[in-house]
């Protein structure tokens, strides 16, 4: 069976990446990983963020209290501590391209263009084979129309493509208002790929101590459906590879994903929650599945049932929800 | 002659990068000011710098000066090319070891940056007494009075003890070439190679102790040969001189700097002379330059090699045509013929024509005097001066010059306007806050022009003695020649005044020339900005004709993402005005270091301060002087005028940076200060004061517990005492059964706030509309402070509650007592002053203090005010600070003497109970003084007791009266940070806990010598980087609280106040009660562990909850009742070590750059702490007996502590 598919230009040998994560952090688990038979692995997010901050505070604390009192001119050592973040980064990102024969994606999490042109440079020399950037953008700006959220997407995206060689795929969140023509708008301004979606952290509460909270919650099975409606809608429109992301659990979450045009899909949750191991028993899931529907091959499915190829293309659409509901109720 | 690289240093830089490349052992111990040369060794080898031989020199931190000089002295022993870094107080503790290694002819160089020895007060500032009190050890002492000299005679030094076979002190004076930078000519391994002969250094190893050739040595002998064999190290110090000269001339061959034993400048004829040594010889340099050169006939003789002294050249050095030597002394011999260098000049002098010498017609005529202690400025109108005093017929001996001695009338006479700086120098002062980043921008700024342009450059800075809001002026200048002039700016071409409020507070322009430039950071614009001014200041602007600029630096800084940091705002503005460089090529050059020094920290920090230097120029604007326009209001006074006389009188001059125009007079005999003082220093540092909101506060207090500085202030009172409230003065009724009908306010002191925010981020209370804000909410301090001020001083009026009544062992009611510790210097949001703050509300009126140095004794203790204070009955704290190694046994002291005094009080009242009364005398004998009502009791007792006594004139009587208030319960308190119980005073605190006696020892536990900037204590987390410790503390922390433990009839307990603030407030109170000795460990968040200081108390919280700190009592009192004496109060760790250590940069620091290294301490800390949490949890257990498992010895150990024999 031929499970090989073509992602940002790449040719990954089956469609299961380990999407970015804490679990590729740690070396070993990279490569158990690779063992388990993943495609290619997305490390997890050098945080644009959390550099600044770092550096930041790092440059706060070296002056904090200095040059106050003739005992204490200043209260650290004179030695340079500047943040490794980045270095640690590369560092893991060297040592994991090198540890894997598949390509290892490292992403870049971040949410103003400034700063990402440098570490997209970093990351290419260290080895990366492709780079996905996730522009973390909450549109709570109310004096901020969408087409500028849009363009500081667009900015990024031609920031690090002028930058680097590798191929650049971009992840998005599901909160556009147009999100067809802003995929096409990416598409057109040269993204390799397209990865849907991402998850933000959603707040909390905490009703004892009266303050709000982030967290993470890992995503259910049955969130998979938001990525299948949107892969299956531009997968007809852009020429960007098209991986999906978010609610993926079972070997059946995947064909249904490949069915609507993704090229590659993205598990995360899936990996947190049972680890590396239960990647061989999806692709056998895959390779059973394909085997006794008499597929001959990953790419045969790609795309067979997108806005296009599906035999009601309006069941993507709003009819859907409608349907849907129908369904529901009777 | 070679090039070498000018490089930008101060002294303590030069001195520590000569002894690095030169060593291969150094022993540090930190102490002002000589702790950064230690920090320098210890950061080079942290970063694999090797020495000239190619190997990176040990670095060891030892527990006290002591230590360090044992350390090396066994280092020297066993072959190591050995060096250490010490001041003071330190020296002194070293000279045991010098002796011995002096006496076994073992070359080293300990280098010194001079400062005062401790007498009457402690001084962190330079003069040469403690050089002076080890010219007995048969060191050698060279002296070097400019960085450049430092650096050469650091050299020369370490080359010149191989070949002697002497040790060498090296020394140059504290602060005023410690922590000068200034443009010098750097030493490379040529000249290192070139001056020290490898050939002498194999000769010291193979002295060394060695079993493949062993040897005895530091013998004991006995009368019949020690003499003989103290000798025989004669001709060792007669050849001395003559090596460091020739080491000085082959040094002159190598870098064309030529040094002399004895250096003369001035008149080849010169009649008056001036003889001495160290920075002030320098500035004596420039006078004598500047009197020669109007025809006078002076000269100078600088000291180089004070030991051995070399009389023969000395006389050499001296002009033949001298009559009259001026030899300065930068000590204090009290009760000696003279001070030691006039001593060794006049006997020179005397052995001279005593052994038929002839270079004068006449004996000169040596006169002696004393200037400079303390670092006090001595300045070339002080030289010119002594030499006038020298002109006359009958010279005053044994002066003092620089200050007014009008008590013994000492003191000669000079003219203070006169100025002897060249032309061409240009020199500007800049008044700015410690937080404000002045004086790194300044630093900066000397860097930028010394190593960029060919001018010479001098940078000096002075600050007060605050931490929070402390004020910094930085003393610039740069010229076309070698600059000399060791002394404060005095005829400054820009005054820079970066914080507007100072125009209220300081004289900054009396020093300025007339034409030059005055530059204001203000919020005014420039067209309203004259009518804000002091008419004080408008009235120099005018009459100095100065070139007025103002910029609102705050706003600009804020608008580039720069916070409250002005530094590169002013600094882009000096530039800009000042012309000492070319405008464009100025801020290029400004651009330049910024992209230098920020590089690392990320494009952002450069793009914003980038973006603040182009703002500036912008925003930059010159004022029009109106010139008949000086009607501006008054400055307010600088202490109110109802404060007591001395306040008005001394300290306010103190306050005001005028302390060297009080005479002698002013000063008390004894070092005896009044408390009771902070509270007249209104300082107006905080930005933004707490503002209650009583609708939706819970009257917990906890922000009144925590507050560092007393600030914010809770009473409980009676509704009728409001009548006369100010209209702003706000109450409500008070919560709890124990205040019905009464009203409550919590009352912030607005000009004493330092707005750390403490109290605010504690308080618990929510307002239930908008959650953000709490019961008190930050608002910025100027609109409120008008109002705020009598507010609190109505509140200050408002009845106390009777501390009998209280509940004193909660935290609600112990913060309704009255603060007897208010308003310090400490940093804003400080975590040791609340402990302190508790301990003198619950015992403050009857406690004794023995303050070890540090933090505590620095806010506690320095000039010009103090906040310890006094009650309403003037009752209140009594302090004195002895050492920073011996604080435990000075408390011993108190405690000896009090016991004393009362058990004679007592045996006086029985031996005059007829005379007094059985009644009287049985209440006293049997008070029961426990807790306040007892006290209070006695306390009449006494009073009664006095008044029968004075009625009856006998002896006994008056013996009685003298020694009756023994009778009243006293609480001694010991208090120190960890630096002193861990390290260096742990012998004594040891001892003194072994004694039984009934002392209270409270260790403010900051987990690093915070006061000297955060050097590595035995306190000091695993895993946490520090001074010292730059690559992480690699052993755990020491555990005092088992070892006191161990005792077992010691009081122990650890308390943290963020974690838990009853437990804080109960264990004091129990400690206090205890009848032998206490030990609180109290957890103190400080501004060295990188901390948000706001976020204080939390970091507390996370430092127990991750069991990095544990909250326990040990109460030997509980085994007589069959309970486990040891109570463990902390739950079970449930923060991971990692969150903690994330929160704090101290450790993040590590975990950034060393992320592998950062883990391994971390996996190993997290073990240590499981495991001593289920150690203690084990001890806390009780058994069938109730006794702890691992029972400790239930007798008292009284009597184990024998004396040293």
């Amino acid at each position: 069976m031929d499970l090989a598919t073509n992602y940002l230009g790449l040719r990954l040998k089956n469609p299961l990446v380990a999407g970015a994560s804490p679990v590729s952090r740690d070396l070993d688990t990279v490569r158990a990983l690779e063992d388990a038979g993943v495609a290619a692995i997305v490390l997890a997010s050098l945080f644009q963020e959390e550099v600044d901050h770092q550096l930041a505070a790092h440059a706060h604390f070296a002056e904090f209290g200095a040059y106050s009192s003739p005992e204490a001119l200043t209260y650290v050592p004179a030695r340079d501590y500047t943040p490794r973040h980045p270095d640690a980064y590369l560092e893991h990102l060297r040592q994991a391209a090198g540890a894997v024969d598949v390509p290892v994606i490292a992403s870049l999490n971040g949410a103003t263009a400034g700063g990402w042109i440098e570490h997209a440079r970093m990351i290419e020399e260290a080895g990366a084979s492709a780079i996905e950037l996730n522009v973390y953008h909450v549109a709570a700006d109310p004096g901020r129309s969408a087409q500028q959220v849009e363009d500081l997407y667009v900015e990024v995206l031609r920031a690090v493509k002028n930058t680097v060689g590798i191929p650049v795929s971009m992840k998005l969140s599901p909160y556009f208002s147009s999100l067809a023509h802003f995929a096409r708008r990416l598409d057109k301004e040269g993204v390799d790929g397209l990865v849907l979606f991402n998850r933000f952290y959603q707040p909390d509460i905490d009703l004892n101590e009266l303050t709000v909270v982030p967290n993470l919650s890992l995503s259910a099975p049955h969130e998979m459906r938001l990525p299948l409606r949107w892969i299956a809608i531009l997968d007809p429109l852009i020429e960007a590879s098209l991986a999906a992301s978010t609610g993926v659990y079972t070997s059946h979450d995947v064909l249904k994903l490949l069915m609507t045009g993704a090229d590659a899909v993205m598990l995360v949750a899936v990996l947190l929650r049972h680890g590396p191991s239960i990647v061989a028993d999806m692709l056998h899931g895959i390779e059973d599945w394909l085997h006794v529907n008499e597929y001959l091959s990953v790419h045969q499915l790609q795309g067979s049932m997108n806005h296009r190829a599906c035999a009601d293309p309006s069941a993507f659409e709003r009819a859907n929800y409608v349907k849907a509901l129908q369904s529901y109720c009777g | 002659m070679r090039k070498r690289p000018l490089v930008t240093l101060d002294g303590n830089e030069a001195a520590a990068y000569v002894a690095h490349r030169l060593s291969d052992v150094i022993a540090i111990y930190p102490i002002t000011p000589s702790s950064p040369m230690g920090e320098w060794a210890d950061q080079w080898s942290a970063e694999n710098r090797p020495n000239l031989w190619g190997t990176v020199p040990s670095v060891t931190e030892m527990q006290s000066e002591a230590g360090a000089a044992g350390a090396i002295h066994g280092a020297l022993q066993t072959g190591a090319l050995a060096t250490t870094f010490t001041a003071s107080q330190g020296l002194l503790l070293m000279i045991p070891n010098m002796y011995k290694i002096a006496g076994e002819l073992t070359p080293t160089v300990f280098h010194v940056s001079a400062r005062t020895l401790a007498t009457h007060a402690l001084s962190i500032f330079g003069d040469q007494s403690d050089v002076m009190s080890v010219r007995g050890t048969g060191f050698a002492l060279l002296a070097s009075g400019s960085v450049q000299e430092v650096l050469d005679n650091a050299l020369i030094a370490h080359a010149a003890t191989l070949e002697a076979r002497v040790p060498f002190l090296h020394f140059f004076d504290g602060f005023r070439t410690s922590h000068e930078v200034m443009k010098i000519e750097l030493l490379d391994d040529d000249d290192f190679r070139a001056m020290v002969d490898d050939r002498l250094v194999r000769a010291h190893r193979a002295r060394a102790m060695n079993p493949e050739r062993p040897v005895l040595r530091g013998t004991a002998q006995n009368p019949d040969v020690f003499f003989q064999a103290r000798e025989a190290i004669n001709p060792f110090y007669a050849a001395c001189p003559d090596i460091v000269q020739t080491t000085m001339d082959r040094f002159a061959r190598i870098t064309g700097r030529a040094y002399h034993l004895f250096d003369y400048v001035g008149h080849p004829e010169a009649e008056r002379v001036i003889v001495m040594m160290g920075s002030g010889a320098e500035a004596a340099h420039e006078a004598i330059d500047f009197l020669t050169a109007r025809g006078e006939r002076v000269g100078l003789v600088k000291i180089r090699l004070y030991r051995p002294f070399d009389g023969k050249r000395l006389v050499e050095s001296l002009p033949k045509a001298v009559r009259t030597v001026a030899v300065l002394d930068r000590t204090k011999e009290p009760g000696s013929l003279g001070e030691p260098l006039y001593q060794d000049v006049l006997t020179a002098l005397v052995e001279h024509a005593q052994t038929n010498g002839n270079r004068f017609d006449r004996l000169p005529r040596v006169i002696g005097g004393r200037y400079g202690l303390s670092s006090k400025e001595f300045t070339p109108a002080m030289v010119k001066g002594v030499l006038d005093e020298a002109a006359t017929s009958n010279p005053k001996n044994h002066f003092s010059v620089g200050i007014l001695d009008d008590v013994s009338h000492n003191s000669i006479a000079y003219d203070p306007t006169l100025h002897t700086e060249s032309d061409d120098v240009v020199s500007a002062v800049f008044y700015g806050l410690g937080s404000d980043g002045t004086v790194g921008a300044n630093k900066n700024s000397v860097k930028i022009i010394g190593e960029e342009t060919e001018s010479y450059t001098q940078g000096y800075f002075v600050y007060d003695s605050k931490k929070a809001g402390s004020v910094t002026v930085s003393h610039l200048r740069f010229g076309k020649r070698p600059i000399r002039s060791t002394y404060l700016v005095q005829q400054a071409h820009f005054v820079a005044c970066h914080q507007p409020t100072f125009l209220d507070r300081l004289e900054m322009l009396d020093k300025v020339i007339r034409g030059g430039v005055f530059l204001l950071n203000t919020a005014e614009p420039a067209d309203r900005v004259w009518s804000s001014l002091p008419r004080e200041v408008q009235a120099q602007i005018v009459a100095r004709e100065l070139r007025f600029f103002v910029i609102d630096a705050y706003r600009v800084a804020k608008e580039a993402g720069m916070g409250g940091r002005i530094n590169t705002i002013m600094q882009t503005c000096f530039f800009a005005i000042s012309g000492v460089l070319p405008r464009d090529e100025a801020i290029e050059k400004i651009k330049g270091a910024i992209r230098k020094t920020y590089a690392a920290k990320g494009e952002t920090v450069v793009a914003k301060n980038f973006a603040a230097v182009d703002q500036t120029l912008a925003n930059l604007h010159e004022v029009r002087v109106p010139v008949s326009d000086v009607t501006g209001r008054s400055r307010p006074p600088t202490v109110s005028p109802e404060a007591p006389e001395f306040l008005r009188q001394v300290t306010a001059r103190m306050i005001e940076g005028r302390g060297d125009e009080l005479p002698v007079s002013a000063m008390p005999l004894d070092g005896t200060f009044s408390t009771a003082t902070a509270q007249w220093e209104k300082r107006n540092i905080a930005q933004e004061v707490p503002v209650w909101d009583a609708e939706t506060c819970i009257q917990c207090n906890k922000c009144v517990l925590v507050c560092p500085h007393a600030a914010i202030r809770a009473k409980a009172y009676p509704p009728d005492t409001l009548d006369a409230a100010p209209g702003t003065f706000k109450a409500t009724a008070a919560r709890g059964k124990e205040y019905v009908g009464l009203r409550y306010t919590l009352q912030v002191a607005p000009e004493d706030c330092t707005g750390c925010g403490l109290c605010v981020e504690i308080c618990p209370a929510k307002n239930k509309r908008e959650t953000r804000l709490k019961a008190i909410n930050m608002a910025p301090q100027a609109p409120l402070r008008e109002a705020e001020r009598e507010n609190y001083r109505f509140f200050l009026d408002l009845p106390e509650l009777d501390r009998r009544t209280l509940k004193t062992g909660t935290v609600k009611g112990s913060q309704f007592l009255l603060p007897l510790f208010e308003y310090s210097g400490a940093c804003a949001g400080c975590g040791e002053t609340p402990y302190l703050k508790l301990m003198s509300q619950l015992f403050g009126d009857r406690a004794v203090i023995a303050n070890a140095t540090g933090c505590s004794s620095i806010y506690g203790g320095n000039l010009p005010t103090t906040p310890w204070t006094v009650n309403a009955q003037g009752q209140g704290p009594t302090w004195s600070n002895s050492l920073f190694e011996d604080a435990a046994e000075f408390g011993l002291g108190f405690r000896l003497a009090i016991d004393k005094q009362a058990e004679f009080a007592r045996e006086l009242l029985t031996r005059m109970r007829e005379t007094i009364g059985d009644a009287l005398v049985d209440a006293m004998l049997s008070a029961d003084q426990s807790g306040d009502a007892g006290i209070m009791v006695q306390r009449e007792r006494v009073a009664e007791l006095k008044g029968r006594l004075a009625q009856l004139n006998t002896a006994e009587a008056m013996n009685l009266a003298a020694v009756a208030d023994s009778l009243i319960g006293r609480s001694v308190w010991i208090v120190g940070g960890d630096g002193w119980a861990y390290d260096i005073g742990y012998g004594g605190l040891d001892h003194v806990l072994a004694s039984g006696h009934n002392v209270n020892i409270l260790v403010l536990d900051t987990e690093v010598y915070s006061n000297t900037g955060g050097q590595m204590s035995k306190a000091t987390p695993c895993g946490a980087v520090a001074k010292f410790a730059t690559a992480g503390k690699p052993s755990q922390k020491k555990d005092l609280g088992q070892m006191a433990m161990a005792y077992g009839n010691v009081y122990v307990a650890s308390v943290a106040m963020g974690a838990n603030d009853n437990h804080t407030v109960q264990t004091f109170v129990e400690a206090e009660s205890f009848p032998g000795p206490s030990l609180i460990l109290a957890y103190s968040h400080c501004i060295a562990h990188g901390i948000n200081m706001r976020a204080g108390m939390k970091q507390q919280a996370a430092a127990v909850d991750c069991g990095h700190w544990l909250l326990y009592r040990f109460d030997p009192r509980r085994t007589a009742t069959g309970l486990n004496p040891l109570q463990l109060d902390s739950h079970e760790p449930h923060l991971p070590l990692k969150a903690y250590m994330s929160s704090e940069n101290r450790y993040q620091m590590l975990m950034q750059s060393d992320p592998k290294r950062a883990g391994d301490l971390m996996a190993r800390t997290q073990d240590a702490i499981r495991e001593r949490f289920r150690e203690y949890a084990r001890r806390a257990k009780t058994d069938g007996d109730g006794k702890a498992p691992a029972a400790t010895p239930s007798t008292p150990p009284t009597h184990a502590v024998a004396s040293a024999s």
